[in-house]
C-alpha cells in the first residue's frame, strides 16, 4: 500500500480516527507521519505519567476544573502549593501536603497502590514510635500464633513484650511533645 | 577527580556479567526515594534552596559516625560536568535522562565502582540507587539499607507513619523503592511468546518497558521489569516478588532458547554467524543495526555456538557504541554517517577482528 500523501513510499503508519461514530483511515509513509505530526495530527499519545496523575488527582479532588487557575483551592501552610497546582502538576509540595490532603489522597492511593498504609522500612533515627508501632504490630501477629498452636507459654511473652513496648510509646510519646 | 574518571572508562560494574543467570539477567536494580523533612520538595525549590539539599547531603556525607555504613562516595554537582559528561552517565544508568539536564540545581553522588548512585533534587531530594550485575536484587537492597541508616544519621527524612516516607508523586510513596531487573529476551522475542509472557506480568502490579527505543519494539532485545506498588508492602516482599516473577520468565527465555536450537540449529547458528561476521567486519553501523546484531551475537555465546567474545564485553559494547561514548572515544565531533563508520570500526577493534 502507498502512502495517501505522498502517493510514492510504502505506507507503514496507519492511523484510524473515530469522530462522532464515523471512522475514518488514513495510511501514510514513515516520512509523511514524521512531518505531519508536529501539527497535532492526534497520534503519538505520549501519555506522561505527571498528567496521568494530574487527571486522577482532578477527579479525586472533587472534580473541580483547576486547569485555568493555578493558585486555586486550600494551601499548603508549610510549603505554599495550592491545590490547583497539586492537581495540575501530579506533584505534591512537601511532606506535609500527605496531611492537608490526607482524605482526599485516600482513594487514590488505594488505586494506585491497593493500599493505604505503609508497612516497609522505619527510619531508626526520625521514625520514633513508628518503629515501636511496628514492632508491637509484629509480636502481636506471632501472639495470635502462638495461641492459635496452643503454645500459651510463649503467648505469655509475647503479651509481656507487647505491654513494656506500649508502655515505653506511651513515655516516648510525652517527651516527644516536648 | 573519581567521578571524572568514571565517565572516562566505558566499564561499569554491572556489566560485569557475574551474579545468578547473566546470560539472561544483565542487572539488577534498586533506588529509593528520600526527602528531607521540612523542605518543599525539589520542584518547588529557587536555586538556593536547592543548594541547601545539596549541603545537607555533603554534611550527611562527611559524618564520621557514618563512614562505616556510607563507604567511600563522591559528590560532584551536575554544572560542574559537561553535557557529554552528564549523557554518558545516563548511558551508564547512573542517572535519569531528566536529571541530566537539571544542571542548576541538581547534584550526583557516585561510588567508585559505580555500584551506588545519588541523584540530589531530582523528582525528590534524594533518589539513592544501587546497581549490580545479573539477578542479585537482594543483595542491591541489603547496599541501599546500609547507605540510607548512614544517610539518616544526619538526615531528618520526611516520613509518616501511616504513608511512609514521603514523595513528591504519589506513585513512590510508602517504601519509595523502585526495584527492576535488565532482561535479554531474544527467544522469547524470536517464538512470538513474549507479549503473553509481559502482559501476565503486568497483571502481577510489574511494569515492563523497551530499555531502549520507544514503543513496542525494544532495541536490542532489552527489557526492563519493575515493580509498581510502593505502599502496603515491604521491601522484601517487593524484592521477593520481583524475583520470582523474574526466575519464571528467565525460565521461560531459557526453554525457549533451547527449543529454537534443538528444532532449527542450523537457522539460529546462521543467525548468529552472521551477526558475528557483520559485527566484525562491517564498515559502516548505525546504532539500530549494532543493538540488533549484539543481541543475536549475545544469544549465540549463551548457547555455545561460538566460543566468544564473552557476555560482559557485549555488555560494555552496548554502551560504548551510543553517540555520548564514541564522541568521548574519538574525541571530536562527527555527523551522523562518520559517526557510524568510526563505530564500525570501533566494535572491529573490539572484537579483535583481522584487519581488512
Amino acid at each position: 500500500m502507498l502512502c495517501d500523501r505522498c502517493g510514492q513510499r510504502q505506507a507503514t503508519v496507519h492511523l484510524t480516527e473515530i469522530t462522532n461514530g464515523h471512522k475514518n483511515e488514513t495510511h501514510l509513509c514513515q516520512v509523511c507521519a514524521g512531518e505531519i505530526q508536529p501539527q497535532g495530527f492526534g497520534f503519538a499519545p505520549q501519555l506522561n505519567l505527571h498528567h496521568f496523575l494530574a487527571g486522577l488527582l482532578n477527579h479525586e479532588l472533587g472534580g473541580a476544573n483547576y486547569s485555568q487557575q493555578q493558585a486555586a483551592g486550600e494551601k499548603c501552610t508549610k510549603c505554599g502549593i495550592a491545590e490547583g497546582q497539586v492537581v495540575k502538576q501530579g506533584l505534591l509540595g512537601c511532606g506535609d501536603c500527605y496531611t492537608l490532603f490526607e482524605d482526599k489522597m485516600q482513594s487514590l492511593l488505594r488505586r494506585i497502590h491497593g493500599n493505604t498504609r505503609h508497612t516497609g522500612k522505619v527510619p531508626e533515627r526520625t521514625g520514633g514510635s513508628a518503629r515501636l508501632a511496628k514492632e508491637i504490630e509484629k509480636l502481636k501477629s506471632q501472639l495470635k500464633e502462638a495461641v492459635g498452636r496452643e503454645e500459651f507459654e510463649r503467648a505469655a511473652q509475647f503479651r509481656d513484650a507487647i505491654r513494656d513496648l506500649e508502655k515505653t510509646l506511651e513515655e516516648g510519646a510525652g517527651t516527644d511533645g516536648n | 577527580m573519581a567521578i571524572k574518571e568514571i565517565v572516562n572508562r566505558s566499564h561499569s560494574h554491572w556489566m560485569d556479567a557475574a551474579g545468578e543467570d547473566p546470560d539472561v539477567v544483565i542487572s539488577s536494580r534498586v533506588r529509593v526515594a528520600r526527602n528531607l523533612a521540612g523542605i518543599p520538595f525539589p520542584h518547588l525549590l529557587n536555586k538556593e534552596r536547592s543548594g541547601e539539599v545539596i549541603q545537607a547531603l555533603r554534611l550527611a556525607l562527611k559524618n564520621t559516625d557514618a563512614a562505616e555504613l556510607l563507604g567511600n562516595l563522591e559528590l560532584c554537582e551536575l554544572n560542574e560536568l559537561t553535557p557529554l559528561e552528564r549523557q554518558i552517565l545516563v548511558d551508564k544508568h547512573l542517572i535519569s535522562p531528566d536529571f541530566s539536564n537539571n544542571t542548576g540545581a541538581g547534584a550526583v553522588v557516585l561510588r567508585d565502582d559505580e555500584v551506588v548512585s545519588i541523584m540530589i533534587n531530582e523528582e525528590d531530594h534524594l533518589r539513592i540507587q544501587c546497581l549490580l550485575p545479573g539477578l542479585n536484587l537482594k543483595e542491591a537492597w541489603a547496599i541501599i539499607d546500609r547507605i540510607d541508616d548512614g544517610l539518616e544519621k544526619t538526615l531528618d527524612y520526611a516520613f509518616s507513619e501511616k504513608l511512609g516516607y514521603l514523595t513528591s508523586c504519589p506513585t513512590n510513596v510508602g517504601t519509595g523503592m523502585r526495584a527492576s531487573v535488565m532482561l535479554h529476551l531474544p527467544a522469547l522475542k524470536l517464538t512470538k511468546q513474549l507479549y503473553g509472557v509481559l502482559n501476565a506480568i503486568s497483571k502481577l502490579s510489574l511494569t515492563v518497558r523497551g530499555l531502549y527505543g520507544e514503543g513496542t519494539e525494544a532495541l536490542g532485545d532489552l527489557y526492563q521489569i519493575s515493580n509498581q506498588v510502593t505502599l502496603g508492602l515491604s521491601e522484601e516482599e517487593i524484592i521477593n516478588n520481583l524475583i520470582s516473577s523474574t526466575r519464571q520468565i528467565l525460565s521461560q527465555e531459557k526453554a525457549a532458547r533451547q527449543a529454537l536450537y534443538q528444532n532449527s540449529p542450523e537457522a539460529v547458528r546462521d543467525r548468529v554467524c552472521r551477526a558475528y561476521g557483520a559485527l566484525k567486519y562491517a564498515r559502516i553501523m548505525s546504532s539500530e543495526e549494532a543493538m540488533r546484531l549484539i543481541s543475536d551475537l549475545r544469544l549465540g555465546v549463551a548457547l555455545n555456538i561460538i566460543p566468544g567474545p564473552g557476555v560482559s564485553l557485549l555488555n560494555e559494547l552496548m554502551v560504548k557504541i551510543r553517540p555520548a561514548f564514541l564522541r568521548k572515544i574519538s574525541g571530536q565531533e562527527m555527523s551522523p554517517p562518520e559517526r557510524k563508520v568510526y563505530r564500525a570500526g570501533l566494535i572491529r577493534e573490539e572484537l579483535g577482528s583481522v584487519p581488512c
